[in-house]
């Protein structure tokens, strides 16, 4: 099967900073490729560069054969791209409900008048995604805060919305930048699933982690990024056998001394 | 008690106004942070165009679309001449750029419709209702009318539709807004649209009772944004109770003390309120998450 996201030599300096240099990887429908990577190794900003985000200084991305280099994120949202953010990008001022529903806004559109008169078809659209709504939350285990102001909840529950607005696109590929950042081992466990569930069910997922178990137990491919550059790439079993890889995250003697 | 009447009469005719403008206030704040100072001259523009085009023969019902629509188109134009290509820029220097293109759009006025007085008659006539002892123009009920009306419209908007959702979620979030498909340079521009028919229908309205000229602008864009604060920035029922409210206060302020310090009412309640509530009546209180 062809790649559903690549990306090719993408880069972006910040003033004098290379901060991400000539990455290119590929990800197929169903596969779930993980980037990992020291602190500071650039791969925040390179989610940032694929989501329209950030405008790339070099290379491309390319979405299901198009080009999408620097679009905005609401044209890339309608291309089948989602994501959700390390540190959070929530509705503060809407219940946890709401947020979600704000999710299903392209698939909810239909006519102005329709919408002010409360036609029945209007009604049908926004109930269709209430339900859906409640559907996701219930996935991610949300469903009794559904009526809570999101502003209260805790970072770990905000991640779960996050990532149930970000699956109520139906989206094809799904960015997730630290799902698991902020849960306790049992909602990691349950974000791990429900991630492999939703890989199964043909996305293509690219996620940003530092729970390596969680990156070894999911990842069919795993890219390596120090410094802003790809030092290597392969399936978990060989990335965490990989010296350099050892090195990037142990220091370099530490490396030197698994190769011996 | 009559005399308390007619004051209370004509401060809701014009805070109405106030209203207005500050409503006009609201929806662009809420979408951008921006406070737009060429809001008074939205207002300016409504009653100006509808002037002219009147003149020139068409029913008055005809000339007042006509101007409520070109001046959306300004609106328009403004968002994407000068304050779209602008993104990025902090809110202060945007906001300066509204005060600047409020400047331009004076001068423009001045050039094209002169400096003298223009009006345009009353909508049904000058003939006065009693009502316990006060009297009231026709032409303030069509204020009021006008007033109700667009405010109505604006909350089954945000309320009922997928449009006026997506303008809160914006308001709200920006980057959120995007990541779910909506178009933020969408909502901008209609929200800059919407905001300068408002004001226009404002001119409209009160004209016939005020009169207008090039320069009314500056005077009704501090009012709607003393009224705006007054009821809290960017909430919209703060607007209307703020226009209200100021709009009385300068009747009453006009009536019982002296007509010569009637505009300084609107600047001591910016004044008062900045000190005493700096959140207005009804805006959110300010809590940063940690």
């Amino acid at each position: 099967m062809s790649a559903l996201l690549s990306v090719e030599g993408l880069g972006i300096s910040f003033g004098g900073l290379r901060a991400v240099h000539d990455v290119s990887f590929a990800v197929k429908p169903g596969e779930i490729l993980s980037v990992i990577g020291p602190n500071g190794a650039g791969k925040t900003t390179l989610f940032n560069m694929i989501s329209g985000v950030y405008r790339p200084g070099a290379g491309r991305v390319m979405l299901n054969g198009e080009d999408v280099t620097a679009m905005r994120p609401d044209l890339l949202a309608r291309r089948g791209m989602s994501r959700t953010f390390q540190n959070l990008q929530i509705f503060q001022n809407m219940t946890v409900l709401e947020n979600a529903i704000a999710g299903f806004h392209l698939t909810e559109s239909g006519s102005l008048m329709a919408d002010l008169l409360r036609l029945p078809a209007s009604r049908a659209r926004a109930r269709t995604a209430r339900e859906g709504a409640m559907r996701l939350l219930e996935r991610v285990g949300l469903e009794r805060a559904a009526e809570t102001d999101a502003g209260n909840l805790s970072y770990g529950r905000l991640k779960r919305l996050e990532i149930a607005r970000a699956l109520a696109l139906d989206p094809k590929v799904l960015l997730l930048d630290e799902p698991a950042a902020g849960c306790n081992a049992v909602e990691t466990e349950e974000i791990d699933h429900m991630i492999a569930e939703v890989a199964a069910s043909g996305v293509a997922i690219l996620l940003v982690e530092h729970d390596m178990k969680m990156v070894m137990r999911i990842s069919s491919h795993i890219v390596v990024l120090d410094h802003g550059e790809k030092i290597a790439e392969g399936d978990p079993a060989t990335v965490s056998r990989d010296p350099k890889v050892i090195a990037a995250y142990l220091g370099a003697e530490a490396g030197e001394e698994t190769d011996a | 008690m009559s005399e308390l009447l007619q004051f209370l009469f004509s401060g809701l005719t014009v805070g109405a106004v106030y209203a207005l403008v500050a409503l006009g206030f609201t929806i662009i704040y809420n979408a951008s942070d921006v406070v737009n100072f060429a809001q008074g001259e939205f207002v300016m523009l409504g009653g100006m165009l509808t002037v002219f085009t009147y003149a020139a023969g068409l029913p008055l019902p005809l000339a007042a679309l006509i101007a409520v629509l070109v001046t959306a188109g300004v609106g328009v134009a403004l968002n994407k001449l000068a304050i779209e290509p602008a993104r990025g820029a902090p809110v202060v220097s945007l906001i300066i750029i509204t005060i600047g293109a409020s400047i331009f759009l004076r001068g423009g006025a001045q050039v094209l419709f002169g400096k003298q007085i223009h009006r345009f008659p009353s909508f049904s006539g000058d003939t006065p209702f009693r009502i316990g002892g006060a009297t009231i123009l026709p032409q303030s009920l069509w204020v009021f009318a006008g007033g109700i009306a667009i405010f109505i419209g604006l909350y089954l908007f945000f309320t009922r539709t997928l449009t006026g959702k997506a303008v809160l979620a914006t308001s709200n979030n920006r980057l959120a807004a995007q990541l779910v498909g909506i178009n933020t340079n969408w909502v901008m521009t209609l929200s800059f649209a919407l905001s300068a028919g408002i004001g226009a229908l404002a001119g409209v309205l009160i004209t016939p009772i005020t009169n207008t000229s090039y320069d009314v602008g500056i005077a009704l864009a501090l009012k709607g944004f003393a009224a705006a604060m007054l009821g809290g920035m960017g909430n919209p029922k703060g607007a209307l109770a703020g226009g209200l409210l100021l709009g009385v206060i300068e009747a009453m302020t006009a009536g019982y003390l002296s007509s010569q310090y009637k505009d300084a009412a609107a600047f001591i309640v910016i004044l008062l309120v900045l000190f005493i509530m700096p959140q207005g009546l009804f805006g959110a209180k300010q809590t940063e998450r940690v």
